[in-house]
């Protein structure tokens, strides 16, 4: 790929805007809310992109397309099942108590809901893993740079690392929010003429079908294995996913997804910097317009590529192979861009491309330097300091994490395998997690030992399953199996959701039971904070009928319904 | 906030939009090759450009309603 001097302008004007936005926003820094939370002032429809947008890092762009090539339309699943519900559950019944608690993150909720402790592990871990995510971007645009610009390792990190730091640095949350919106538009107007020539190119969507048939039947598939999503997965094998309907429904929709959406504060600050409840839970409602549509952005590329590799598309676009023979569906988006994009077009493209690593490891960083400010330096470390004390702390915070992300960029870079460890270990974590808030949020006899205990159970129940299981055909140890293999599943993913099912369950079922013989929190101490001992919302005085979360919601999973049945 | 993010967004757009349409109106067509001989850089230019102006009047005629609030 050689980008022209009119891409390289593309690139510039972009990056001095990002740093422009974080200079304009340094004076409106006042108070460690205005860093940590934007001074809770935003409107809904900038937190919603924001929203969606932190979770719209390179990976998933890159992933979801790869997917979109290995299983096809099925990967949606990961939007309409895997995402939307979820959302809509966090607008509806989980915001009022982030929000209305004036909890500033959410290990803070836990520590008002139940306990220190249980804020404590949820914190650390939390921080652990942001620092870690924040290093695996870094390290993954690294090696793309280094791929398609010949850029060498250490000048990706550091170049990218110097840009974040230095918007976050000066404008806080708010700057990270703002920058991410841009990235928003910037993903969407730099992928979609990609989606639009590459479906040219294979003769529009009956091409594509067409196309794909042949792609499933060459594979030993329904020929409508790769274009349908619920229909082909009444069994394992009848899908290239290797999973069924149930641990789809269960495993991804429910525990993965709701774990995800509803507890990971990463997501949950951009709607924590709204400006009013009402904005609040309009947060993720709004997310979920464009979360629904996302698939054809980032999924049809990957179909587009495999039809065309396999199939022959009219300008012959080819995945190329990795060392071991394989497709290399990571090169999906990278490929199209090379291909399709003229100089003009391709610094647009390479633009969102970097846009979306850099915002992947801002989340990140802004999560973390909230949650260890907060939650770690102001409950541990240092209690009672003057705010100006923890405004300091967040941006000393800002640059350590930038820091021990590079660490972790190095790291990643010396021993992969470390990185599927930690990866591992931040599943087993998160698994339990939503049981934790659902019992929580809605039962006010879970007390705080339930909580604490039923989270380590869960994360030992998900460390079990993984080590007495293991996916078809992989060798023990990092897949599984290492205490003993007592089941063998068909795939990687359906080991996977069901993980996260034994690991909910045991949360569960452990909590209930810790709860039911330890003694709960005083009644009065748990108003805002639970479901039954919460004032129901009113409507907002002036709030129109249609901005009502419960009319938005009810839109957002009629439109995620429709779509699942178009194609079913 | 202080800062009306229609604003930058807008003006990135604008920006944007103009460096690619003028590209594509007065660069070499031989490019076009491989998007399928559309002036891809002509067309999506100008549509960035109309998303940037419509932002930058958004942003316009949201700061024109403030203004009588403030005087």
């Amino acid at each position: 790929m050689h980008p022209a001097a009119i891409d390289w302008t593309i690139m510039g004007v972009y990056f001095a805007f990002v740093l422009g936005i974080g200079a304009a926003l340094k004076r409106h820094m006042r108070t460690s809310t205005d860093y940590f939370l934007s001074g809770r002032a935003i409107p809904a429809w900038i937190t919603g992109l924001a929203f969606i947008s932190a979770n719209l890092g390179a990976q998933e762009v890159i992933g979801m397309a790869a997917s979109g090539a290995k299983y096809g339309m099925a990967t949606s699943h990961f939007y309409w099942v895997g995402a939307i519900p979820a959302m809509v559950f966090l607008g509806i019944f989980m915001m009022p108590f982030y929000y209305g608690s004036r909890a500033r993150s959410v290990p803070e909720y836990l520590k008002l809901r139940f306990d220190e402790k249980t804020r404590g592990l949820n914190a650390i871990s939390f921080a652990v893993m942001t620092v870690f995510s924040s290093g695996i971007s870094m390290y993954a645009m690294a090696l793309l740079l280094k791929l398609l610009l010949g850029w060498d390792f250490t000048t990706s990190i550091l170049l990218s690392a110097l840009i974040v730091l230095v918007y976050i640095f000066l404008g806080g949350l708010t700057s990270a929010i703002y920058n991410e919106v841009l990235q928003f538009f910037l993903i969407v107007f730099g992928f979609a003429p990609l989606v639009f020539l590459g479906l040219e190119d294979v003769g529009g969507w009956h091409g594509l079908v067409a196309g794909l048939r042949q792609v499933a039947v060459s594979r030993g598939f329904a020929p409508d294995a790769w274009t349908s999503t619920w229909s082909v997965m009444s069994r394992p094998s009848s899908n290239p996913m290797g999973v069924e309907w149930i641990s789809i429904a269960m495993g991804l929709g429910f525990v993965l997804s709701f774990g995800y959406w509803c507890t990971d504060f990463l997501v949950v600050q951009r709607a924590l910097a709204a400006h009013s409840m009402a904005a609040a839970r309009r947060t993720p409602l709004i997310a979920a317009v464009p979360k629904m549509l996302f698939p054809f952005l980032v999924i049809l590329p990957g179909m587009i590529a495999i039809a065309s590799t396999l199939h022959g598309g009219a300008s012959g676009l080819a995945l190329p192979h990795k060392a071991d023979g394989a497709l290399n569906y990571d090169m999906v988006i990278p490929l199209m861009l090379g291909h399709y994009f003229p100089s003009g077009m391709l610094g647009l493209g390479l633009t969102a491309l970097m846009a979306s690593f850099m915002t992947g490891m801002a989340g990140n960083v802004t999560a973390f330097n909230t949650v260890w400010t907060y939650d770690i330096y102001q409950a541990y470390i240092r209690h009672g300091a003057s705010d100006r004390h923890y405004l300091n702390m967040g941006r000393i915070a800002t640059v350590a994490g930038i820091g021990l992300s590079i660490a972790a960029a190095y790291a990643a870079n010396r021993f992969n395998n470390i990185m599927d460890l930690l990866q591992l270990l931040f599943a087993f974590v998160n698994a339990p997690l939503f049981a934790t808030f659902l019992l929580g949020m809605f039962c006010k006899r879970t007390s705080g030992h339930g909580a604490f205990f039923g989270l380590l159970a869960g994360t030992a129940a998900a460390a079990m399953h993984h080590g007495l299981t293991l996916p078809a055909g992989s060798a023990t140890g990092i897949q599984g199996g290492w205490i003993a293999v007592l089941h063998l599943y068909p795939s990687q993913m359906a080991q996977n959701f069901w993980t996260a099912i034994y690991a909910f369950g045991v949360c569960f079922l452990v909590t209930v039971a810790v709860s039911a013989v330890t003694r709960p929190r005083a009644q009065e101490d748990l108003k805002g904070l639970v479901y039954s001992l919460t004032p129901r919302l009113r409507a907002a005085a002036g709030e129109r009928w249609y901005a009502r979360p419960a009319v938005l919601g009810a839109c957002v999973l009629a439109g995620a319904i429709v779509l699942n049945f178009i194609f079913r | 906030m202080g800062l009306d993010i229609r604003i930058p967004i807008g003006s990135l757009f604008v920006i944007l939009g103009a460096l690619l349409a003028g590209y594509g109106l007065l660069g070499n067509p031989t490019i076009y090759q491989r998007s399928l001989g559309i002036d891809i850089n002509l067309w999506w230019g100008a549509v960035l450009l109309a998303f940037g102006m419509a932002m930058l009047a958004l942003a316009w005629r949201a700061a024109r309603a403030r203004e009588p609030a403030l005087a």
